[in-house]
């Protein structure tokens, strides 16, 4: 692991509902930060970006964003992936609403 | 009201057909993003922070009852239940997914509207005075003109890709309720010697150089309008920078070529153009003119308006803000305002939508309008009447009564919605107007116009804001500066800015600052505060934001 190497995750908006998605360590997508893998390797982020980009079919602007390693996954460095993760401040919509049901529907399991 | 001949329908029904078969090429896999993206923009539909946004063309700020209704069908069906009014007139729809968009498209094509060229490097959503057709002081109503710019620029094959986008406005009085010169092409209709014509304004506009129009034609005459206008965007095409998006709209061709050599070029090519115009256009305008012929107004006595306004405080207070003298005796234009204390500025419900759509109908000759500070007009209403319409809007949270004062603020999206943005809007707005009505002084304070922009583009129109307020990102942080002395009327002015900007949670407390520092230091209470700041300068002002004492002053 280089030293300098801020920790990434690959994150891109979803084709059909413009969601914000994350890429999983199993070449997946996830509605959740806290699912997503966390990329510490410069070349590997370099490789698994390609590998994320490769399925244009699902998504829309693949990037490596910043985050920062928290409790409970990582945490986003920068305030607009702290509201891209949430959702708008105006309204209870998008992810903040989504991830809520998400939380319930896992304590249901 | 304009409605679609024959020709506009199928034109419309055509696109929709060609963007729905892209859009299923698209999620089949056979486009990729790369070939897909320029084919939805010309669509008007943009993928945003947390979503697809469909930005939906309102030409001239002008609707019914019957497309108010699917707007609020739209905003049910397929969204949120709600929808936002821009500052170009337009609405947006923040969450739609997008494989209902042709849907979407087809809903509104039903009601004859679509949204083709509100984005992308062509000629836009031509904009104009939300009182057009019941101002006292127009020389005529501007919108046949502009719906006829709408038709001739609608796909014109010359002007689909502009070094850049391409706004034009058209006004018909002196007074400038439309933001003109801050468009890349304003017009104003005038009178010279008995023949009506145009003044030609060219090279406004905000974004990261704010420019205020110059006057590129003092008098145009009315039947050269289009050839005129094709000579403006064919020199622009020519000669307008493609090399640097930040220096490819018109104000800084015009900025950089000067005006004198972009008038000479124009004027060259002019004379090729008129010569191709063979009299069809002015035949189509007296055709669209038909079409927005005045409603019958009536005669009714307005003693029911009067006696309401003495029984009632508050309808006294809301009328004195949100009723505006109307050219026929015995009638009213109401703007409703959308932007009640703590609200999102611009937004409304689909139920919103349908009880202005039915008090539209029954109240106001079917005519409704949006304007570009957000808010919404029912432009003739029979002061009889208008108690009545006060009643219906207090039902739904309608009736602010705060237009032209401070609460009345314009913020564009922001952050919480735009991928452009570099800080948010929206909830700067939220707490300004929240403060103002805990402090409840706005009506002491009158006429302040405040504007929020959450990047440098501009889209709240922060430069012409008495108070303008920018939001950046300052290493990681949002910061918002502030800037005074902006004027978006007939005077045209861009703000100055006050000094370093303020942290998010320092924002609210600096405005409040710079009002109370107005109150303290205004001759008397018909001075607006940007009478004040322009009699005094920026000093007290800036003590007032900086200045430790001030701080301490404000926070007893």
């Amino acid at each position: 692991m280089s030293r300098d190497f801020t920790p990434k995750v690959i994150t891109a908006n979803a084709l059909i509902e413009g969601d914000v998605i994350y890429f999983t360590a199993d070449n997946g997508w996830t509605r959740h930060l806290c699912e997503a893998e966390v990329l510490t390797d410069e070349a590997d982020a370099d490789l698994r970006l390609l590998q994320a980009q490769a399925q244009p079919h699902l998504t829309v602007g693949v990037y490596l964003a910043d985050v920062a390693p928290g409790a409970t996954g990582p945490e986003p460095t920068h305030f607009r992936e702290d509201f891209r993760r949430k959702g708008p401040s105006n309204l209870f919509h998008g992810k903040q609403a989504d991830g809520l049901a998400h939380v319930q529907a896992r304590a249901g399991d | 009201m304009y409605h679609y001949n024959d020709f506009d329908a199928a034109f419309v029904a055509e696109r929709n057909r060609q963007f729905r078969a892209q859009v299923e090429r698209r999620i089949d896999g056979s486009l990729t993003e790369d070939e897909f993206k320029p084919l939805r923009l010309m669509n008007g539909l943009y993928l945003q922070l947390h979503a697809y946004m469909l930005r939906v063309a309102i030409p001239y700020g002008s609707l019914d009852a019957a497309k108010l209704r699917q707007l609020a069908y739209l905003a049910e069906r397929f969204d949120k239940g709600y929808g936002h009014f821009t500052t170009r007139t337009n609405i947006q729809y923040n969450w739609p997914t997008l494989s209902d968009v042709p849907d979407m498209l087809d809903a509104l094509a039903e009601v004859e509207m679509h949204a083709i060229q509100t984005s992308g490097n062509t000629i836009r959503n031509v904009t104009s005075d939300h009182f057009a057709g019941a101002a006292a002081d127009e020389i005529e109503d501007p919108r046949p003109v502009a719906e006829l710019i709408r038709q001739w620029s609608t796909d014109h094959p010359e002007f689909q890709f502009l070094p850049r986008k391409f706004k034009i406005a058209v006004i018909a009085s002196d007074t400038d309720r439309a933001v003109m010169k801050s468009h890349d092409v304003g017009l104003r209709i005038v009178e010279h010697d008995g023949e009506r014509g145009f003044e030609v304004w060219i090279g406004g506009g905000m974004g990261r150089t704010p420019m205020v129009a110059k006057r590129l034609r003092d008098f145009l005459p009315r039947a050269d309008l289009l050839p005129y206008l094709e000579a403006i965007l064919a020199t622009y095409n020519r000669i307008g920078r493609r090399d640097n998006k930040y220096k490819a709209r018109v104000k800084i061709t015009v900025h950089e070529n000067g005006l004198d050599e972009i008038r000479a070029q124009v004027e060259d090519e002019f004379p090729r153009r008129r010569a191709v115009f063979g009299g069809e256009d002015q035949a189509l305008l007296a055709e669209i003119t038909g079409a927005f012929a005045p409603p019958a107004f009536k005669t009714s006595d307005p003693a029911p308006y009067f006696a309401a306004r003495d029984a009632d405080p508050v309808f006294r207070a809301w009328s004195d803000t949100n009723v505006t003298p109307h050219r026929a005796p015995g009638y009213g234009s109401v703007t409703i305002s959308l932007k009640a204390h703590g609200a999102t500025p611009g937004d409304a419900s689909a139920d919103q939508m349908r009880l202005v759509a039915d008090l539209g109908e029954t109240y106001g000759h079917n005519d409704i309008r949006v304007t570009h500070a957000q808010n919404l007009v029912l432009p003739h209403v029979p002061l009889a009447d208008i108690p009545a319409v006060h009643a219906a809007l207090k039902t739904l949270g309608l009736a602010t009564g705060n237009i032209g004062l401070a609460s009345d603020i314009i913020a564009c999206p922001g952050m919480d919605y735009c991928a452009l943005a570099t800080a948010r809007s929206i909830p700067v707005a939220q707490g300004i107007a929240t403060r103002l009505e805990e402090l409840k002084i706005e009506h002491e304070v009158g006429h302040l116009q405040i504007k929020i922009s959450g990047c440098i583009n501009a889209c709240g129109h922060h430069h012409v804001g008495h108070i303008g307020i920018l939001g950046l990102d300052r290493a990681g942080v949002e910061n918002y500066q502030i800037t005074l002395g902006g004027d978006p009327s007939e005077t045209t002015a861009i703000g100055t800015r006050t000094g370093p900007g303020f942290a998010y949670d320092e924002i609210v407390p600096a405005i409040e600052r710079l009002i109370f520092a107005y109150l303290g230091l205004r001759q008397s209470e018909e001075e607006t505060f940007l009478e004040a700041f322009n009699r005094i300068g920026m000093a007290p002002f800036k003590a007032a934001l900086y200045d430790a004492e001030a701080r301490a002053y404000a926070a007893e």
